[in-house]
This record gives C-alpha cells, structure tokens and sequence, in this order.
C-alpha cells in the first residue's frame, strides 16, 4: 500500500518592492490506498466487494489511487469501472496507468500528471503505525519515487535525482542525496535534514525552501546538516 | 531452468536492441538454446537487427490473442540453429498486449529454451511494463549521460516494484550494461565516467559496450553484430558480457579497435 503525497505551494502573500519574494512550499503526505484491478474486471470487483463485506468503512474517506495498467481499459470500460467504483462509495483522487485522454467529462480531473505520480514504491509504513515514529529505508530511493511518512526518515542508501523524501519530522541520508528532502512537512521548524553527500534539488524545510541553484558550491559534495534559522534556510558543513 | 531476461533502459536509442541481438546471438553461440522477443509492439526493430523483417508471417500479439501459435510465429536464425526470434506487431499498438496473454505465452517458452530475452520498448508505458513483468535478471542498457542514467535509476524503481519477482517480496538480480562509451570523450570529461555512472546505480556492471561503427555496419547487414563481426570491439565485449551472465568471470575491459589491445580498466568483477 503505497502512501501517496501532495505538495502545497502556498504563495506568500505579496511583499513590498525590492524585498526578496519567497514561495513557501509546504507537502501534506497522507496515505492513499492504490487499487490495481486485474482482469477479468467483474471477478476482481467480487474480490473488492468480498474485501469490504470483511471489513466494513475499510475505504471510509480514505482517498483511492487507480492503477489500471493491469487491464485493457479502453475509455468506455473505464468510465464504467469508475461507476462501478463511485457506486461503491470508493473515493478516487486520481487514476494512472492509462492514456490519460481515456479520461474525460467530469472524471478529466482524475489523469494524474505525468511525471508526477507518487510512486512510492518503497516500503509503506502499515496504517497502523502512522503516528509519528521513524522509518529506516534500506535500499536506495529511486528516481521517480516517493518515501512519504509522518515522523523521521532514515535513507541507509542514496536518494536519485527526481526521486523525493517527504517527512513531517528530520531527514537523514546516509549516501549521496541527488533528488529533493522535504522535512517538516506537516509544519515543524525544528526538522533537520542530514546527509553524507550533498547533491540536492532541493531542501525544504517546514516550507521554506531551496533549490540548489542558492547553495554555496562549496557545499557540493560534503556532508551537510541543514536547519531553519527563523526564515532562512542554512546549510553548513558537518566536518 | 529457462532464465527470462529483460533488457530495458527508459530512455529510448540508448542500445536495447542492439543489445538484446548482439547477446542474445552470443548466448546461442555458446549452444544455449535462445529466444529474444520483441516487445516494441508498433514500432518493431529486432527483426531488422536479425535480419528477418521478411520472413515475418505471425507475431507477439497473434500468439498472444491466441491467433496463432508459437510454432507458427517463432522464427529460427539461418545462422545459428539455437537462436530464434518472437517478432512484434508492427500494425498494432500496446494496448494489444494483455497480462493473461503475455504470461501464458512466456511460460509456453520456458519449457523450450534455455533463455528467453525481452527487448523493451523506451518509457515506463505498458509495452515496458509487459516485458519486464515475468524477468528474473534484467539488464539495464545505460548511456553514459545523466539522462539516460535518471532514466535507469527509474527504470531500477519500477523493477523492484512492479515485476512479478517484487510482487513475491524477492529481488530481481539488475545488471548495468554501459552502452556507446567512447574512453577518450570519458577521460576529457564529456561524458559520464563509468564510476561515476555505476556510483549513481549502485547495481553490478555486466559490461561495457564501445561506441563504434561496426555497431551500425552490422544492423545495415541485418546481423547481430556479434556474429557479424566477431572480432570487433563491441562484439568481444558483448561476447565477454554473455559469458559472464553464464556465470564466468572475466576481467573488466573495455575493448580497443586494435586488436590484442585491451584497456583494462579496473578489476571490477560483475556480480
Ligand atoms: N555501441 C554502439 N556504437 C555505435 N552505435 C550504436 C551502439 N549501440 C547502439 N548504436 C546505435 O544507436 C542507435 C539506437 O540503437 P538501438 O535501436 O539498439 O536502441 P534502442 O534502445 O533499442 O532504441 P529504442 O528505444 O528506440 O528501441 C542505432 O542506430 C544503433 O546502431
Ligand atoms: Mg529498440
């Protein structure tokens, strides 16, 4: 069960002229369960429903990511299999793994972007154990992937360029980290973020954020720790 | 036991297909029995790299579909016996493949060959998502370059998630093939180092492949490069490649023109 996170870009709100203008950058991570039909679809929606019989309110508000890459989906199937879904009662945020032209009258909001799906791939914390806590991820974050979870992260391994680490608490990573740390995410100036090798897209904490482009060069490559220092984003060496 | 392999990249023009012949063809060589499928469903190329784009009569998606069966669409290389080939459709889409399709059709050959390997269509669509879906082994064809090195990072993600292997909560073993690397635009900084590129990866090097024109010479001829040319630079590297997915180990080189020179690298061992 993937979790699946959002990024809010909050604007601030318009500062006077000659100011320095800051977008704060804020992620909620929530988890969504992702449903991946298999064919032949009427079996699998038994399946569903035998599922639910089993453990009522199990999709309550929950939100739903459809994968359909599994099955043939045309977009008159489609539509139908998402009737079939909202007579259930399943709340659906998005749908992957299909022409996203498949999509269209009201149910065009659900084409998840290109690009921008949330992969999360990695080891999902159980529903269970979302309180707060920490994760420790043993293989590397791949491009393209999500590690999305309320408390702090530990990455034993690298983090790829395009592959993203979203935490509510600090971020620690313990290979090179090439793709984007988001710590703090639920707001939390306090959250950290280390690694061993600096090589970042970007950093965010608690919504202030940085793209590597501001970062002292000097710092590529070395073993950063990186905190909010009021409204500023400071990145230093760890020696 | 047959071993399925896949050879996949995400980017697309980085060397799949030449792979896939040139390993597939050398894999044969040693007398395995062989069969590399095109899984490029619309925009078939292997049959031209084979050499066979005219003795195509029934393909992938007939079989799969149950259209025809694979006695029909398997077609043997004239070259060597042991080697065949399972063309693409060139006048259907992806959206012609089907999971129950595909799966009964790659467990048909398991009990006929030794290897069966999987040419990749470029992307993270359906017709890459089929062909690595049943692997045991892939090998990810890589350019030394930053994109195409995002694009294998990727492709590693989806591997460890979305195959049948993952999905039992087991491993599939990734092997790094370094594709067109050219030691002199290497050294002057133009393109990725090989240490570089299997820092970002952290997965095993199965080879390293020279950029060259016998590569293009060979597909002109319709021949794996290997048979083409078995003395060329790439073809002794993908030669070393095949032997070391047999399980033999072989000192890391990347093959000169100059034949009897090698460049030796470095003694690192693929895994
Ligand atoms: N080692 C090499 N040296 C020189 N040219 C090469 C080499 N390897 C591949 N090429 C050339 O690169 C081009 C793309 O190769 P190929 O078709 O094998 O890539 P592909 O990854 O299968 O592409 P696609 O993603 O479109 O399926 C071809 O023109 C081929 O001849
Ligand atoms: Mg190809």
């Amino acid at each position: 069960m993937p979790p699946a996170a959002a990024l809010q870009i909050v604007p601030n709100t318009p500062e006077p002229e000659g100011k320095r203008r800051q977008v704060r950058f804020r992620g909620r991570s929530f988890m969504a369960l992702v449903l991946t039909p298999e064919p032949p679809t009427e079996d699998w929606l038994a399946e569903l429903d035998a599922l639910a019989a089993r453990s009522p309110g199990f999709f309550g508000d929950r939100p739903v990511v459809l994968d359909v890459s599994a099955i043939k989906a045309s977009p008159r199937t489609l539509a139908a299999l998402l009737g079939q879904l909202e007579s259930r009662g399943v709340r659906l945020i998005g749908v992957e793994g299909c022409d996203p032209k498949f999509l269209d009258g009201p149910n065009a909001r659900l084409a998840m972007p290109v690009g921008g799906r949330a992969a999360g791939e990695l080891s999902a914390p159980e529903p269970g154990s979302v309180a707060t806590g920490s994760l420790v991820v043993e293989q590397p974050v791949r491009s393209g992937q999500t590690i999305s979870f309320n408390g702090d992260v530990t990455i034993c391994g690298s983090v790829a360029s395009g592959a993203e680490v979203i935490a509510s608490g600090s971020i620690h990573v313990y290979g090179a980290l090439r793709g984007r740390a988001i710590a703090g995410s639920a707001g939390n100036a306090k959250a950290r973020i280390f690694c061993r090798k600096l090589d970042a897209e970007l950093l965010a904490i608690d919504g202030v954020y940085m793209t590597t482009e501001r970062l002292d060069p000097k710092l590529k490559g070395k073993a950063v720790k990186a905190w909010l220092d009021g409204e500023n984003l400071r990145v230093d060496a760890l020696d | 036991m047959a071993e399925v392999l896949v050879v996949t990249s995400g980017k697309g023009g980085v060397g799949k297909t030449t792979s896939t012949a040139a390993l597939g063809a050398a894999l044969a060589q040693t007398g395995q029995n062989v069969v590399v499928i095109d899984f490029d469903v619309g925009l078939r190329n292997l049959d031209l790299v084979m050499g066979a784009e005219r003795r195509v009569v029934y393909d992938l998606i007939n079989v799969v579909q149950g259209d025809a069966n694979l006695n029909q669409a398997l077609i043997k290389d004239k070259r060597v016996d042991s080697l065949s080939l399972l063309p693409a459709s060139q006048t259907r889409d992806k959206d012609a493949l089907t999971a129950e399709g595909v799966e009964r059709v790659i467990n048909e050959l398991k009990g006929r060959f030794d290897w069966i390997i999987c040419d990749s269509p470029a992307g993270i669509e359906r017709g890459a998502y089929f062909a690595m879906r049943h692997a045991d082994l892939a090998v990810i064809v890589t350019n030394p370059e930053v994109s195409s090195v995002r694009d294998s990072d990727r492709i590693i993600g989806l591997l460890d998630s979305k195959t049948e292997k993952a999905e039992r909560g087991e491993t599939i073993e990734k092997l790094l093939l370094l594709t067109r690397y050219d030691p002199v635009r290497a050294e002057r900084g133009d393109m990725l180092k090989v240490d570089d590129v299997l820092e970002i990866l952290s997965i095993p090097l199965l080879g390293i492949i020279p950029e060259s024109p016998e590569v293009l010479k060979a597909s002109n001829l319709g021949s794996p490069v290997t048979l083409a040319n078995p003395i060329s630079a790439p073809s002794r590297a993908y030669l070393d490649a095949a032997r070391r997915l047999r399980g033999e180990t072989i000192e890391m080189t990347v093959p000169t023109e100059k034949r009897g020179l090698f460049g030796s690298l470095f003694g690192r061992r693929a895994a």
